[in-house]
């Protein structure tokens, strides 16, 4: 009874909205048609380059992808969390280690939220990282070979979905827990989640030279939901804001029981003096077991290390650390604006978006002005945090991006729109549709002290009638749009890949110069490596044969093999030769049940065939490397297990 | 006079760049290569534009059976001429300087001039018989043989100086600062020499 009564007053909710959005939207033009000068705002002419970077996480694919803006031309997948065939990713005997867990090797993943290395709170475009939601993990992606070169894993933490968002200068990569779980894991019952779960938010610590993360330390949380997360910018540096749901400490049909509360919390975390507690001595260290992964350039290879324990902090013990901000109606979104004053809680249930101030909060918490606790934690006065609200803006506010002009925009979820907003006087000053059902939207820089504007983008969850239909699973559609002006001007309708959540915009100038071309030859130190014709061999080590190869346009030295037997593994261990920009190489193993490799320039991979046939078994380049690429090949003898042929191999005999 | 000699001077002086900066350039552009491949020559060896540049047009000319690019110590001009130059900028500093001092007359400074111009050609004509020998000398069992419309085997000579098309790459060969500076520095012991005669008439007049 009392959940249908729930229901319909939903119903009833959307219903009045729904109308009121309607008349709002129609004050301005609600047509899809592109103007011609829309047009040429999104054309990049043949050759051209565009102006801005995207990274967009793929969601269930796992990976991240490299987008042009204005264009909205994908250029490239990154292979982050998932095995990728493509390239051998996840397969080459280097790359292996980069998806070992504590659950053992996992191949796959849902990433979220990129987020770009900040200096003094700009984009410093060095690095972004993104956060694995499903096994929790942060990788680091390097923005000047645009490959991950690191994972670490997140211990204590389950769904890592407030994650993974940056300090102002970069101090921190930071991973809020979605679930909260028995810490440490235990065999429990479910129903005594309330009182007993904690939800673990994670500061991981970034080298400012080499971006090399590890854990800090981890702030046991109630047994809330963390949902997001955004730092604390200029006067709020030092601070971090996390929205929560299920404040309820419900555990079952969450849709229901974790709506109940007419006001969830953002939670505020002051690093800084968490931190000052940690460095002398605070905290506790608990035994804990998480996977470090790091990719090292010169060897071109990748190790895993497991890490046996992490420092945590009981945030009651911290006096001074932790409040809770009452924020209404499970809040998804927490963002804060350029000048850090502005902490805006995106109520998804809520019809008006909720906005609290940095300024107020301080002289809350001075002022002692609590409204009771949670587990010990100061909980604010609603009222005396308020920097004020956008009266009923739209349907199921999402997230909010800045413009670095004053203004605002958030996303609309169930009204299907980004509405543009004042700062300060909280007046709605546009709104236009997108198609449909928006999640994220991003502005270059938006998660900054200093947004680039000029464009935004909002991330769609449903297609629809948007392209050529392609049976019933179709990529998600995304709108960009000029903001350049006081109305927002749609450019833009573009698939993205896999499912982006969030994803970070940069200016190209700050990266493209920086982009490497090949990794050179003489840096190499993979101890497999065959820098010359002098340096390849094969050897037998009892049934595992490593055999060293190279290759250059177009032949692959040796070419002829000999002496593998079956039952033996077979690890080719190929270097690219070449020092010129954009020329891999491809190998590919007849009957290989792994993948293909794609080696780049002046680097080293290293693929284990297990021959299970007697024969003699081709290899080629699978990339069109020049005239003669479709030469590029190769064979293996393969002789019954128990023959005598010795090994031996050759090129051009 | 005492100008001519000072400019007889900078102008053998000029010659010295050619050891600093590279006295021609050779840019390879293709479809494929949208930054252009180049060596720059200088006067004791030759080098990439960028540092891969030769590797990757070694590897190139690979498939239509040319050469290697020569190490310096593989031709004895990138020892020679770099004590030609020396000699001609020691030789011009001290006419210059005796010219100066009004100990020799203006037409060393010309007599100067043909040497070197003479040296040049020479020079010139050494460096045109290795492109011929670089772009024609090459391996019978080439990858990629492409004959000429009568059926000799085309040549792959890059021009002397200016520019021309090689299947899918457009060649430019032109001088580059070491050259110009050499230019400048014969140009300026002609004037030396005008300049020097100009004065040493007026004086003969008076």
């Amino acid at each position: 009874m009392m959940k249908n009564k729930f229901k319909l007053s939903i119903g009833l909710m959307v219903a009045a909205l729904a109308f009121t959005g309607c008349n709002n939207s129609s004050q301005t033009s609600n047509k899809g048609a592109l103007g011609s000068s829309a047009a040429e705002k999104v054309f990049v002419a043949p050759g051209e380059h565009d102006s801005h970077y995207a990274f967009l996480s793929g969601g269930y694919s796992g990976n991240l992808t490299v987008y042009g803006l204005p264009s909205g031309r994908m250029f490239k997948e990154i292979p982050v969390f998932s095995q990728f065939p493509t390239n051998g990713y996840g397969y080459s005997e280097e790359t292996k280690p980069m998806l070992e867990t504590s659950f053992g090797f996992v191949p796959w993943d849902d990433s979220h939220h990129p987020d770009i290395s900040q200096t003094n709170g700009e984009l410093d475009g060095r690095w972004v990282f993104i956060n694995g939601n499903n096994t929790p993990r942060i990788a680091r992606i390097s923005l000047t070979s645009f490959e991950t070169e690191e994972i670490i894993e997140v211990p204590n933490s389950a769904g890592n979905h407030s994650s993974s968002f940056i300090t102002e200068n970069t101090e921190y990569v930071v991973a809020g827990t979605r679930f909260s779980v028995p810490v440490p894991q235990r065999d429990m019952s479910i129903k005594d989640y309330k009182g007993n779960f904690k939800g673990a938010l994670t500061f991981i610590s970034v080298d400012p030279e080499h971006g090399h993360m590890d854990i800090k330390f981890q702030v046991l949380m109630p047994g809330f939901n963390y949902d997001l997360s955004h730092p604390g910018r200029g006067k709020s540096h030092g601070w971090f804001f996390f929205t929560t749901y299920n404040t309820e400490e419900a555990n079952s049909l969450l849709e229901v029981n974790a709506s109940q509360n007419d006001k969830d919390f953002i939670a505020a975390i002051n690093w800084k003096k968490i931190e000052e507690y940690v460095n002398n001595g605070g905290g506790t260290m608990m035994p804990a077991n998480y996977a470090h992964n790091l990719h090292d350039e010169a060897t071109h290879t990748a190790t895993s290390t497991m890490k046996k324990e992490v420092r945590v902090v009981n945030p009651s013990e911290v006096p001074g650390a932790v409040y809770l901000l009452p924020t209404p109606k499970s809040p998804h979104g927490c963002d804060v604006d350029p000048s850090g004053e502005y902490i805006v809680g995106n109520g998804k249930l809520s019809a008006n978006l909720t906005v609290h101030s940095f300024t107020k909060m301080l002289d809350a918490i001075e002022n002692k002005k609590f409204d009771g606790d949670a587990y010990g934690i100061p909980i604010l006065n609603f009222e005396d945090v308020l920097a004020g609200s956008v009266q009923q803006p739209g349907l199921g506010p999402l997230h909010t991006e800045f413009d670095g002009q004053g203004n605002a925009y958030t996303t609309f979820f169930i009204s299907s729109e980004v509405v543009k907003w004042k700062l300060g006087t909280w007046e709605v000053l546009d709104r236009k549709p997108t198609y449909y059902s928006v999640g994220h939207l991003t502005i270059p820089g938006g998660n900054s002290r200093k947004p680039f504007g000029k464009y935004m983008f909002a991330m769609n969850k449903i297609t629809k009638d948007r392209y050529l239909p392609t049976g019933p699973e179709m990529e998600h559609s995304a709108q960009l749009y000029d903001i350049s002006g006081d109305k927002m001007e749609i450019l833009l309708d573009f698939p993205t890949h896999g499912e982006p959540h969030y994803a970070a915009a940069i200016p190209a100038e700050i990266i493209k110069s920086k982009s490497k071309k090949i990794y050179r030859l003489d840096e190499n130190e993979h101890p497999r490596k065959a820098i010359s014709e002098a340096d390849t061999k094969v050897v037998r080590d009892g049934k595992n044969v490593h055999i060293y190869m190279n290759m250059i346009r177009s032949h692959f030295t040796p070419d002829n093999i000999e002496g593998v037997k079956v039952g033996d593994k077979v690890f080719f261990h190929i270097t690219n030769l070449e020092q010129d920009f954009d020329v891999p190489h491809g190998f590919a193993m007849i009957g290989a049940r792994n993948a293909e490799l794609l080696v780049s320039p002046g680097q080293t991979r290293t693929l284990t065939w297990e021959p299970q046939q007697v024969g003699v078994w081709p290899f080629y380049c699978t990339d069109f490397c020049s005239a003669l690429h479709q030469e590029m090949q190769g064979y293996v003898r393969v002789s019954p297990a128990d023959s005598d042929i010795e090994l031996s191999w050759s090129l051009g005999e | 006079m005492k100008k001519a000699g000072i400019i007889m001077i900078i102008g053998s002086l000029l010659l010295l760049g050619l050891f600093k900066f590279p006295l021609w350039n050779i840019v390879l552009g293709a479809p494929q290569y949208p930054d252009p491949l180049g060596m720059n020559i200088f006067i004791n060896g030759i080098q990439g534009v960028e540092e891969f540049d030769l590797q990757n047009i070694d590897g190139l000319n690979h498939y239509i059976g040319m050469k290697t690019i020569p190490k310096p110590e593989e031709m004895w001009e990138f020892s020679v001429f770099p004590k030609v130059i020396i000699g001609m900028v020691i030789l011009g500093v001290v006419i210059g300087f005796l010219g100066f001092l009004e100990k020799v007359s203006y037409k060393f400074f010309l007599g100067w001039f043909l040497l070197m111009s003479i040296l040049g050609v020479l020079g010139m004509y050494d460096f045109n018989n290795w492109l011929i020998d670089y772009g024609s000398n090459l391996d019978p069992n080439a990858i990629i043989k492409v004959t000429n419309p009568d059926g000799t085997p085309m040549s792959y000579k890059p021009p002397l100086i200016g520019y021309q098309k090689l299947l899918n790459f457009d060649v430019d060969s032109w001088p580059h600062i070491g050259g110009y500076l050499m230019f400048v520095g014969m140009a300026l012991t002609l004037v030396a020499f005008w300049l020097g005669r100009k004065i040493t008439l007026k004086q003969t007049t008076q």
